[in-house]
């Protein structure tokens, strides 16, 4: 089943307050995360990653360092978990899937003409199809932005479910490049149509366009999923992406998770960050905390 | 189907509830076994050799033992607040007793730490509000307030102001030091000087303040404290020499003091209960609607005066806000009030917990549909579970009476005109909320809402910019602004 059968009103969205969203984001970055609770929280943050590499200079060399690592972030500290996906170009999904073998890390393909989506629609099929067909576990498509902006809201919602359904098995994730919707009355209507028109993740930002991956944008997408839960039974995962570099923000992020969705999206099934740099800060921190001191940048490889 | 569907659906909050303890440390704040009064600049033993004790609400532990004030040392402390305002205070010109709260201000910011500690443990109220809220609010009314003491000329244009005299203050125990600051600041801008009286159970932030404004050089006698209960109260409010009544607290007493100084020349201003009508309109931002009546009616355990402790839901939004309400009231974490985590910290005292239980216990009688969170509470100390009503009737006690307290009494409406007289059929009026994502309506209400305060989309904001007081029940006369100045001056 593609689209669920609950036909949604678009023109008439859910409100979002600007100063009450961003008032209660940063209500919980006031949560102070000790002891157990961070070391918890920090593997359970590695464990969500997307290791990312999306650039027009990426080389297979460096695809295969970057599997490499996500399957052994920092083998000093014996028991941590690996990453949940690495991040590629559809060009790249054949020697991600290679160098990944059965090590259960997902292969994720961004497709659809990423980042910009400018390209006709069968361009876009051709692409996931492609993805798909070199391994990819799971899809990043990004929606067209232009159309939705005009306020073309069926065309957005036909061009999600046309891509869903040339991936087969492979999870979709829809990007709405929240930081060209500007508003969070926009990115609450994108968050509906991606999610009614067959979306298993909604994520912010292709990572290309500032500002990416906001708490008080991702707290507006979680409440979106919240709502179209209650209303359908059928959950939805959220993947933030661009800008979280920074453990003491992913932890503040999975408190905001922990306490707007609840447990049952406490793990990677239903929630990934989408970072290239946010591994080694995590490390640093996870080493600070059994060693009780910060060691240098330098002892942790950069991929 | 999906209707169906959606009753099972539940979203799981212990894990959100269960983080490691954050503690802040007691050790940051020092508090003496045993205060005195504070009169004429000095720390002094009570005439009559009594105490009593202050205690930790949190833990049922005391916390340190407190002079009680009786007849005479309130004539003494008002003698010395009338030498000073006579010799010193009312003839300094403004810009040098600016130079006084100024410094009062920053030194309240210096020991910030201290004073949010302090506050909670002798309150209950979580360390996360007194830090982010009851302290700087604190430091920004005296900061505000000195701005305006060359600057009276400008408050009232064209008019010629002089100060009352003696102000005699009486403050609650809910906002300790924020309450102290609400009366100071604006009085000593003036020209006025100050007896003031904190509450029995939280005296010891005011009593740290004493000792800031003993620091801070303030000429002696200008303001101060004594501590004692309702007799202690009384003395300030029947002594002859006190120009100004200054009071915040229960309607109750508001009436008793009312009464007292009736054929007297003094002047009052009387902030007193509430029972605030909160309005969630159909078209608003639903989200941070509801987020809005969590803070207004869960902030500081329901322990404010302009609580939003009335919820009225359009009815088609209804099930929707109940909904979000109760998994909401799982998010929070009650406990501990030094945790920084803490939401919700413990019931100010026993008295005050068997009210608000007695409260729950006639809502249940009434017929209304409890429902309260799943959270664990601690072993010791007073604390009481957040607790929402639904099937509430408008002639129910819960909807009608203040309990002061983390419950709130959920009702729906269908129009605008049936939603302004439910919100208005109150003997209070201190403030009231509205949520809606059109201007229009959001005029249409405040206009109409006989409230002192009215928000909308937002609850419980307070700047020492704006005005705050009450209609009806809810008292008389403004703080805060520049209406908290026309409290403390005589124009002419």
């Amino acid at each position: 089943m593609i689209a669920t059968k609950i036909i949604p009103n678009f023109s008439s969205p859910a409100h979002v307050d600007q100063v009450g969203i961003e008032e209660r984001a940063s209500r919980f970055t006031k949560r102070s995360i000790k002891n157990e609770s961070k070391v918890n929280g920090l593997k359970l943050a590695l464990n969500m990653i997307d290791l990312t590499t999306l650039e027009g200079k990426d080389t297979q060399g460096k695809v295969k360092q970057l599997c490499y690592k996500a399957q052994h972030l920092h083998d000093v500290y014996p028991g941590l978990p690996t990453v949940a996906a690495v991040c590629v170009y559809p060009s790249m999904v054949k020697t991600a899937k290679t160098a990944l073998g059965n090590s259960g890390i997902k292969v994720a393909s961004v497709a659809t003409a990423f980042p910009s989506g400018q390209a006709p629609r069968d361009v876009k099929i051709r692409d996931t199809k492609y993805a798909v067909q070199n391994g990819a576990d799971e899809v990043d498509m990004v929606i067209s932005r232009g159309k939705f902006l005009e306020g073309e809201y069926n065309f957005v919602f036909d061009e999600i479910a046309a891509i869903k359904e040339a991936c087969g098995n492979a999870r979709l994730k829809v990007i709405l490049e929240t930081g060209e919707l500007v508003t969070y009355d926009k990115v609450r209507k994108a968050s509906d149509i991606a999610m009614y028109a067959g979306a298993d993740f909604i994520k912010t930002s292709t990572g290309k366009i500032s500002p990416a991956a906001t708490m008080p944008v991702t707290l507006v997408m979680l409440e979106a999923i919240r709502d179209f839960y209650y209303k359908t039974g059928k959950k939805i995962a959220m993947k933030p992406a661009g800008g979280i570099s920074k453990a003491k923000l992913a932890l503040h992020y999975l408190v905001m998770l922990n306490e707007v969705l609840g447990e049952d999206w406490m793990n990677n099934e239903w929630f990934r960050f989408g970072a290239s740099s946010l591994a080694n800060d995590i490390l640093m921190q996870l080493m600070k905390q059994k060693t009780g001191v910060y060691q240098s940048a330098n002892y942790f490889s950069i991929d | 189907m999906a209707t169906k569907k959606s009753n099972t659906i539940k979203l799981k909050f212990d894990s959100a509830r269960n983080l490691a303890p954050a503690p802040e440390s007691k050790s940051a704040a020092k508090i003496d076994p045993q205060y005195e009064l504070f009169i004429n600049g000095k720390f002094e033993k009570p005439s009559g050799k009594k105490y009593f004790a202050s205690i930790n609400p949190a833990t049922e532990e005391k916390l340190s033992m407190i002079a009680e004030a009786n007849d005479a040392d309130v004539n003494k402390a008002v003698k010395a607040a009338r030498a000073a305002y006579e010799n010193v205070w009312k003839k300094m010109p403004g810009a040098e007793r600016a130079k006084y709260i100024y410094r009062i201000a920053r030194m309240i910011q210096e020991r910030a730490r201290e004073f949010a500690i302090i506050e909670t443990l002798d309150g209950g109220k979580p360390i996360r509000e007194s830090r982010d809220f009851d302290v700087p609010t604190a430091a920004n009314h005296f900061f505000y307030y000195a701005g305006w003491a060359d600057k009276l000329e400008y408050a009232f244009p064209n008019r010629h102001t002089s100060p009352l005299g003696v102000a005699g203050q009486i403050i609650p125990w809910n906002f300790p030091l924020l309450m102290a600051a609400w009366k100071i600041a604006p009085a000593l801008a003036c020209g006025n000087t100050v007896v003031i009286k904190p509450a029995e159970n939280t005296s010891l932030t005011a009593l740290k303040l004493a000792e800031i404004i003993q620091e801070a050089d303030l000429p002696a006698g200008v303001v101060n404290i004594i501590t004692g209960a309702g007799a202690t109260g009384a003395a300030i409010v029947n002594h002859p020499d006190v120009n100004k009544i200054a009071f915040t607290g229960s309607t109750e007493v508001g009436k008793i003091i009312q009464r007292a100084i009736a054929g007297t020349n003094k002047k009052a201003t009387l902030e007193l209960g509430g029972k605030a009508a909160n309005i969630i309109f159909d078209d608003a931002p639903i989200d941070q609607a509801v987020e809005g009546v969590i803070n207004g009616i869960f902030f500081n355990q329901g322990h404010v005066c302009c609580a939003g402790s009335r919820l009225y839901v359009q009815e088609s939004v209804f099930k929707e806000v109940v909904r979000k309400l109760k998994d909401r009231l799982e998010s929070l974490i009650v406990g501990d009030p030094m945790d920084k985590n803490t939401d919700i910290g413990a019931i100010n005292s026993k008295e005050q917990l068997n009210i608000i239980n007695n409260y729950i216990k006639i809502g249940q009688q009434e017929g209304a549909e409890m429902y309260q969170s799943s959270a664990s509470l601690p072993k010791r100390g007073f604390y009481c579970r957040p607790t929402i009503f639904t099937n509430v009737a408008q002639s129910n006690r819960i909807a009608q009476e203040e309990i002061f307290g983390p419950v709130l009494a959920i009702q729906s409406f269908r129009t605008d005109d049936e939603v302004i007289e439910k919100a208005n059929n109150t003997p209070y009026g201190l403030s009231a909320g509205v949520w809606t994502d059109k201007g229009s309506k959001i005029f249409n209400m405040t206009t109409k809402l006989r409230a002192g305060v009215v928000w909308a989309n937002t609850f419980n904001k307070f700047d020492p910019t704006s005005p705050f007081g009450g209609y009806k029940e809810s008292g008389y006369g403004r703080e805060g602004g520049v209406h908290g100045l026309a409290a403390y001056v005589n124009i002419v």
